[in-house]
């Protein structure tokens, strides 16, 4: 390129008396790629990580894993792979410990064979994982022993059976730890389990098989060849590879991901508002020097290329600072979210996550900064004789329609990378585009109105900020697009992360049931009862439930329906193992919304169940459908009569399928009972009774859960603060750099006036004016997108219920109003405590 | 004498909202190559129109400008760029120095746009010809009117032009400095043998000149060669 070493010269000899009013410009863009980077870094090193740990995680090459034993003819079908087996049976069940007469509700786990092939199950002493079968011990969580102080040698009553602690189990194995809060893992060999009697029809006990396989057998390919994945499938086991574990993995935290993107990718998007809406302001500073240039003879294509390396050496520059900040961001997010992960994420830094930094950030930067810069290639050099207006900056110019082409491509394209989703990805977009459309809409509507309905009459301060909005060189365009696009997306943000909370915060009621007894035989009902109004506690619910399984609907069989046309998201309500009651009323939770409901039959009479709305939508079935259902061997017609919706926020229990009276009263079944302690004192009484007296009852303290829960609700929630703040952090900095770089706009004017005898109040009042206007007008219209914005979002996306707290956003619209006339009135200051002609000397050169 | 500037039937028309405003009409003159050209005329008589014209910096609506031989009518807005660098020297009433730059590198703008290899030795030589030797480094900012206008001048011959162009010189300065300037540019005007075109109100600096052209409503009312009382 011709004379490109000079054109780099003149760009740095121009820049350096501009870095000041470039600071912020890089500062957004910092911000934007820190953000972005740390986030990205973070995932690819979880998801590198699930790589690598998936093996010891899933403990074997391959699992299999069902409500029942596995049959005969499955045990024969998983024996074709060669090598050794384990089984693992699992229940949640409560214990008794005699050294304290406390009970605690546990998840029993015991193995026969070698599991887990791969890793190993980590207790004190190290070696008590290895020798606890062979004493016929249990091995105890850790923080159980710690909690009701018990010691290796104590024992612990499971069912009907108490049985010695040789270990203390410091890591509970293979499982997202999510639970174990509230139920602690105690492990005892097979023959114990037996023992203890708690295996009963009814129990909800999980039977897990595990393989290895030698090298270089591919798990995967078996289980999808000779149908075998099917075969398992249609008799309600799932089986587990490598493979599938790895996939599992990365779903189960690709929400998060998906999240994190977002804020990764809001701030990214507020940095370039930031990079447009500065660099703008910048060229139209710079305009008269490059008339100048232009005059001496400097190409169009020339000035150009002097503000782009200005431009683009400096985004560099700051989108490099962005990645180096970003990457050391990865000492700190990890100790964030350890706790909400399943194991510890390796610190390293992500190649990956540094390149899409440097790509996106240059990118994008360079495609935001040109929509004002290629407008320098038609600047005038009459404007060195002539001081015309910027009508040589108007966006007739084709290219510039270009680059706004390539800036949506270039986004959806980014947006892609980051969520893997094109609809999201063609969403946000659009979402961008119209409010962008709605804001520079707005801002043109404003103009004219102050045009039109100018106030002739009224106060030269008040005429003087309104002519402000209109006249050349006005602001209005440029700061309404940026300051509303920064409140919509802030806000969008603030009104999500409150929805999120305030969804979780509403299970957490004070008058919610917090006390849930199961597992109690139909014998058992009527002493549960009493030992319950013995401790002054209502009975709030007593359901009886009983298990059955579909057998045909619409008058085809299970088997036809998963041969035929049932799809993998359909198979769950086919093949789970339903869990039934009945009742002639409604709860309050649940709502009719299609059919009648039929609380009572007679014997004889067709049966009318009622289906809730979500497993009824799974078969396919509506009113007056045929369902045929297997009640431990006895086959039971029905007909669909009412669909449900049901609130599952509700601490009750909740029935996919509701029978009416006078059907399965003779059934085998078992109940559960609902109830409310005042303290945690009644509730150990209560408890130690309930499971001295039956064994094989389980008491279940809610008020643990949800603390439990709310425990790491509260750690999701402080990673989604530290995030968002992020984001908050960098829309601020723009709405500070579009703001204080406009006072470069005002200058001139300000000074002029000062000159003709301006005073000081006067020359804030002016600008107190158009700066509230647009601060007031800008927030509006960015608080309506967000709260339409956050609406989609919650209703499509999250599925949250959507509710407003207006208070808040009224905070918002006032510290925005505030904020911007403040820096309005901030960049006034020079002007009034200096003399015109040393402002204009320092400002303005 | 060999033609370095011709204008033949020259007018400008503007647009002012649905009006039409002659402010140049029928406009012919040439100009030799060493003349010194005074432009005079009211306010709004098309004095600074021409100019631009007649440096390619606006295009006319009808009309034709001959610049060193060739029309730049049909030039592109690089090709005019490239003309103005090769053969066109300016100076303006506000001076017109980029801010951000130093004097010295102000100066250096037309020769480096050139590809000009030792500029910077050049130009050191004409500032300090302009008596500005101990200001190099000084930003615009930094330096007086006359200082400034000193420093454009020194830009205006950086590039050994076939013709300069100049609007209101001295109209921004007091009489004493203006004063200065005037023979500041006649004096390298000169040395340098270039074409001088002055728009200007001052008609003391057009008695200077050898040849006036006096506009009125955008004619040439009056186009006249004249004894040279100080050159």
């Amino acid at each position: 390129m011709e004379n490109f070493g000079y054109l780099l010269k003149t760009a740095f000899r121009d820049s350096r008396k501009n870095w000041s009013k470039l600071f912020l410009f890089m500062s957004s863009i910092v911000l934007g790629i820190t953000a972005l980077v740390a986030i990205n870094s973070f995932n690819y090193n979880l998801v590198k990580d699930i790589d690598e740990q998936s093996k010891s995680l899933l403990g074997a090459d391959l699992r299999v894993e069902g409500q029942s034993p596995l049959p005969a003819e499955l045990h024969q079908v998983l024996d074709s792979l060669e090598g050794p087996k384990a089984t693992q049976l699992e229940l949640f069940s409560m214990a008794l410990i005699p050294k304290t007469e406390e009970t605690q509700f546990v998840r029993i786990r015991a193995i026969e064979g070698n599991y887990p092939f791969y890793g190993e199950i980590l207790t004190q002493p190290k070696d008590a994982h290895r020798e606890y079968k062979n004493k016929g011990a249990a091995l105890v969580d850790d923080g159980l022993m710690f909690e009701h102080e018990l010691e290796i040698g104590d024992s612990i009553k499971l069912g009907d059976f108490t049985v010695p602690i040789s270990g203390r189990l410091m890591a509970t194995f293979g499982t997202v730890s999510l639970g174990s809060g509230f139920a602690p893992s105690i492990y005892v060999p097979k023959d114990v389990l037996d023992k203890t009697n708690l295996v009963q029809p009814g129990s909800l006990v999980e039977y897990a098989y595990f393989k290895k396989v030698p090298e270089g057998v591919d798990t995967e390919e078996w289980e999808e060849s000779y149908n075998r994945q099917k075969q398992f499938r249609d008799l309600n086991f799932r089986v587990t590879s490598l493979e599938d574990n790895r996939r599992q993995l990365n779903r189960g935290f690709s929400s998060l991901n998906s999240f994190l993107n977002l804020v990764a990718l809001v701030s990214l998007i507020l940095g370039c508002i930031g990079v447009a809406s500065s660099v703008l302001i910048y060229v139209k500073s710079k305009i008269a020097s490059i008339a100048v240039f232009r005059c001496l003879g400097m190409k169009g294509s020339q000035a150009f290329l002097i503000y782009f390396l200005q431009i683009s050496i400096l985004g560099f520059l700051a989108v490099l600072l962005g990645v180096i900040l970003g990457s050391l961001m990865q000492i700190v997010l990890p100790a964030i979210l350890k706790d909400i992960l399943p194991y510890e994420v390796q610190l390293s830094i992500s190649w990956k996550a540094i390149a899409q930094g440097l790509i996106m950030g240059s990118v994008m930067t360079s495609l935001f900064a040109l929509i004002p810069l290629v407008g320098i290639r038609l600047i005038s050099p009459l404007r060195t004789l002539r001081t015309s207006f910027d009508e040589d900056l108007k966006p007739k110019d084709p290219l510039k329609w270009g680059i706004y082409l390539l800036l949506l491509i270039s986004m959806l394209l980014f947006l892609f990378s980051l969520t893997s989703s094109w609809i999201t990805a063609a969403i946000f977009t659009v979402g961008l585009i119209l409010s962008f459309a709605l804001l520079y809409g707005v801002a043109n509507l404003v103009m004219w109105m102050a045009k039109r309905f100018f106030p002739r009459k009224r106060s030269f301060v008040l005429r003087q900020g309104i002519s402000n909005l209109f006249r050349p060189n006005n602001q209005t365009k440029t700061l309404m697009i940026s300051i509303g696009l920064g409140t919509a997306i802030l806000s969008t943000l603030f009104i999500i992360q409150g929805l999120i909370l305030n969804n979780v915060g509403s299970m957490d009621a004070g008058s919610q049931p917090n006390t849930v007894l199961y597992g109690i035989k139909s014998d058992q009902v009527d002493d549960v009862l009493k030992i319950t109004e013995s401790h002054d506690m209502p009975v709030l619910q007593q359901v009886p439930i009983v298990t059955m399984r579909l057998a045909e609907w619409k008058g085809k069989t299970k088997k036809q329906w998963i041969a035929d046309t049932l799809g993998r998201g359909q198979r769950w309500a086919a093949n789970r193992e339903a869990r039934v009651s009945y009742r002639d009323t409604l709860n309050f939770d649940e709502k009719l919304i299609r059919g009648n409901f039929v609380g009572e039959v007679e014997q004889g009479d067709s049966i009318f169940i009622s289906l809730d709305e979500g497993y009824a939508d799974a078969l396919n079935v509506d009113i007056g459908d045929e369902m045929v259902w297997n009640v431990q061997g006895a086959m039971l017609k029905t007909y669909v009569s009412s669909i449900r919706e049901i609130d599952f926020r509700s601490m009750r229990t909740r029935f996919f399928i509701l029978f009416p009276k006078g059907v399965l009263e003779n059934a085998p079944q078992f109940h559960v009972v609902v109830s409310k302690s005042p303290n945690a004192q009644i509730l150990g009484d209560y408890r130690r009774e309930v499971v001295k007296k039956h064994p094989n009852v389980s008491v279940i303290d809610l008020g643990s859960i949800l603390t439990t829960l709310n425990d790491i609700l509260s750690k999701i929630s402080y990673v989604i603060k530290f995030m968002a703040g992020f984001s908050i952090l960098t829309g601020l900095i723009v709405l500070l750099s579009s703001l204080l770089l406009s006072k470069f706009q005002r200058i001139r004017e300000s000074v002029l006036l000062r000159t003709l005898g301006a005073v000081r109040s006067q020359i804030y009042k002016i600008n107190a004016v158009e700066y509230a206007i647009l601060g007031g007008l800008s927030a509006f219209i960015g608080l309506f997108i967000s709260i339409i914005g956050s609406y989609c979002i919650a209703k499509f996306e999250l599925e949250l219920a959507y509710n407003i707290q207006w208070l808040p956003l009224l905070g918002i619209f006032l510290f925005i109003i505030a904020l911007t006339v403040f820096i309005g009135l901030w960049n006034s200051r020079d002007v009034v405590s200096k003399s015109p002609l040393e402002v204009l000397r320092r400002e303005v050169a | 004498m060999d033609k370095i500037l011709e204008v033949k039937d020259l007018s400008k028309i503007y647009k002012s909202g649905s009006r039409d405003l002659e402010v140049l009409r029928n406009i012919n003159f040439t100009v030799h190559q060493g003349d010194i050209v005074s432009i005079v005329g009211p306010s709004g008589s098309g004095k600074t129109t021409l100019l631009g014209l007649c440096a390619g910096l606006d295009a006319p609506s009808s009309g034709e400008v001959i610049l060193h031989n060739q029309s730049i009518g049909g030039l592109s807005e690089n090709d005019k760029a490239q003309l103005r660098n090769k053969y066109v020297g300016f100076v303006f009433q506000n001076f017109q120095l980029i801010p951000t730059l130093t004097a010295i590198e102000n100066v250096m703008i037309p020769l480096e746009l050139l590809g000009v290899k030792n500029a910077q030795s050049q130009c050191e030589s004409l500032l300090d010809r302009v008596g500005l030797g101990d200001r190099m480094t000084h930003y615009p900012s930094q330096l007086s009117g006359g200082e400034q206008q000193r420093v454009s001048i020194a830009r205006a011959f950086s590039n050994n032009p076939k013709i300069l162009f100049a609007d209101e010189p001295t109209g921004n300065l007091d009489d004493e400095t203006g004063m200065k300037i005037e023979h500041l540019l006649f004096e390298l005007n000169k040395e340098q043998g270039t074409t001088l075109v002055v728009v200007t109100h001052d008609l003391e600096l057009a008695n200077k000149t050898n040849r006036t052209i006096r506009l009125k409503g955008g004619q040439i009312i009056l186009d006249q060669v004249q004894n040279v009382v100080n050159s």
